[in-house]
């Protein structure tokens, strides 16, 4: 299985990180993804050491790391679960998965479980809708689900 | 469910080999289209893509042949490919059907026009919310590196290319060309004011060609089969096949790769087995931004010339359709909610524009919403569509105003009393 280090957790800091990415056009980018893929959320003290990786205000990482959506400053859970909110997976009942899910973990949309495990939020669609509705965990999605498989697919985390 | 109509061009190998291996895509025909090509004239190719009637399969629609003759002819230190693989339409997933099951095909195509148009570079751009694509193409990439048929001197024939993989972050609007271009450069992904267009000042102002991943997939065909055959597809003035993808209230939640004169009915009916749950109450054609159509305009043909007569959209060939317990207008809500959370807040028509347009909504989904409110929503949605930055913001009313034309007393009848 070929390893592509744009979206597969290896190992580094986010000093190894940076400089995979230092001598590559456009590299911010795909330095935000490999912090993200690895600690889930874009640490503050990243911010800094990108800019003075990049050679570019702290003001302008800041502006790419808030743009995009994947992406959060600061801290998130160690797994990121992600409904899609979009029409599709909206009429195919969204809400009541959304729900069930929020009674499991005792979290809602935007929170994050207490130890830390999942972080809960909202997405726009993901490309699945012949499964609607659907949801996805660190980005893998699941097809088909209903509310009484939400418990044996979590507990693989 | 077999489809009669179904031409399985684009999606051939679907199914039929594993996209894992190079192999079975050499044995399956692959790269002699690429062979062939190098053995032409690059105005042979763009010639014969013109030829082809081949538009683009994004949702804009421009002619590929026109595209690429734009920035054929220019001197330049460095030109680039980029494949628009930022799917982000909602009911769309007809690029990650190609990405994940026949990734070759995307890298043979890229080939192809970056030797037509002289780039000797190309980014794929695929969505974040893609990751078993972006390892697909990863692993095709390497296998195709390996094998020769990417990196320096093709096949020996003097042109070098490669291809490198850029991930993208969840923003709807980057599937905006010009958005795509800054998110390459480590930008946000806002879109440029056009002119210059891409064609001519692209990535990192190089001249630079966008296509989207399924207009690409058509071009090895096209290659291998002649231009005149392609055109002799479907529509006259739309030919070729499309890939359309079902959701919702169909018994068939399924894609079908079909001639571009079938038409709208066929596709609900004969291949998605006709409406679930209800009877039909109205199909969304295009994704989010398509025009919301009513059972009225069924027998039009899905090309892209009909359907935008007809005043919707084709889109990127999503095909969402509701059955008649669906509350249409909140529906239009959950869509205008999507453009609000969307909006890049670059130019103001579409930054404030979606925000109130989904705030109406809210307000006449929640009976508070007056005549007045209406009115405005109304003039505002125009607004939108002509003085939008870019294509986000221009098309965002388009389920509002099509619900208005089409299905106006479903949202008067919420209206404030």
């Amino acid at each position: 299985m070929m390893e592509n280090s744009f979206i597969s957790p290896a190992k580094r800091s986010v000093d190894e990180i940076i400089a995979r990415f230092q001598g590559v056009k456009g590299g911010l980018l795909p330095a935000l993804h490999g912090i993200d893929a690895e600690y889930r959320a874009i640490p503050e003290q990243a911010l800094v050491k990108l800019a003075q990786a990049f050679d570019i205000p702290v003001s302008q990482v800041y502006g790419a790391a808030t743009f995009y959506a994947k992406f959060a400053v600061g801290k998130r859970g160690r797994n990121i679960i992600r409904f899609c909110e979009s029409a599709p997976c909206h009429i195919a009942g969204a809400a009541e998965l959304i729900a069930a899910m929020e009674k499991h973990l005792g979290v809602k949309i935007g929170e994050t479980t207490g130890d830390g495990k999942f972080t809960l939020e909202l997405t726009q669609c993901v490309g699945a809708c012949h499964s609607a509705p659907v949801f996805t965990i660190n980005e893998q999605p699941y097809f088909d689900v209903t509310a009484d498989m939400i418990p044996d697919i979590l507990a693989r985390f | 469910m077999v489809f009669a109509k179904e031409q399985r061009l684009v999606l051939k190998n679907y199914g039929k080999i594993d996209p894992a291996s190079l192999e079975e895509y050499l044995a399956a025909g692959g790269y002699a289209a690429l062979k062939k090509a190098l053995a032409m004239n690059p105005d042979q190719i763009i010639g014969e893509v013109k030829r082809s009637g081949l538009r683009g399969r994004g949702g804009a629609s421009f002619p590929t042949g026109l595209k690429w003759s734009f920035t054929a002819p220019l001197q330049a230190v460095q030109k680039y490919i980029v494949c628009n693989a930022d799917e982000g339409e909602p009911g769309t997933y007809k690029d990650r059907l190609i990405m994940e099951h026949d990734p070759h095909l995307l890298v043979e195509a890229m080939t192809i026009a970056g030797y037509a148009v002289g780039a000797t570079k190309g980014y794929i751009y695929i969505r974040g919310e893609y990751p078993q694509s972006q390892a697909s193409l990863a692993r095709a990439i390497e296998n195709a590196r390996a094998a020769g048929l990417m990196g320096e001197n093709i096949l020996d024939s003097g042109f070098d290319f490669d291809l490198e993989i850029r991930s993208g972050g969840f923003a709807f609007v980057c599937g905006e060309e010009t958005a795509i271009i800054e998110s390459i450069e480590g930008k946000r992904g806002e879109p440029r004011v056009r002119p210059p267009y891409p064609g001519v000042s692209g990535l990192w102002g190089q001249p630079t060609v966008v296509n989207n991943v399924e207009t690409l997939a058509n071009i090895p065909g096209i290659l291998n089969r002649g231009g005149e055959w392609f055109a002799r597809i479907g529509a006259a003035k739309y030919p070729g096949t499309k890939i359309l993808t079902l959701s919702g209230d169909v018994a068939n939640k399924a894609f079908v790769e079909a001639p571009t004169d079938t038409t709208l009915a066929e596709v609900i009916n004969d291949f998605g087995g006709g409406v679930a749950g209800g009877k039909f109450q109205a199909v969304q054609v295009g994704g989010n931004s398509g025009g919301i159509l009513p059972e009225a305009l069924l027998n039009i043909p899905i090309d892209f010339d009909s359907l935008l007569a007809a005043g919707g959209s084709l889109g990127t060939g999503s095909v969402f359709v509701m059955n008649d317990t669906r509350d249409l207008a909140e529906a239009v809500k959950t869509m205008m909610r999507f453009f609000a959370h969307e909006s890049c807040g670059k130019c103001t028509p579409c930054r404030e524009g979606c925000r109130r347009l989904a705030d109406f909504m809210v307000k006449l989904c929640a009976g508070n919403a007056t005549a007045k409110d209406y009115q405005t929503a109304a003039g505002l949605a125009q607004v939108m569509n002509q003085t939008a930055l870019c294509g986000l913001g221009q098309a965002a009313p388009t389920p509002f105003q099509t619900a208005m034309r089409f299905f106006g007393d479903r949202l008067e009848t919420r209206l404030a009393k």
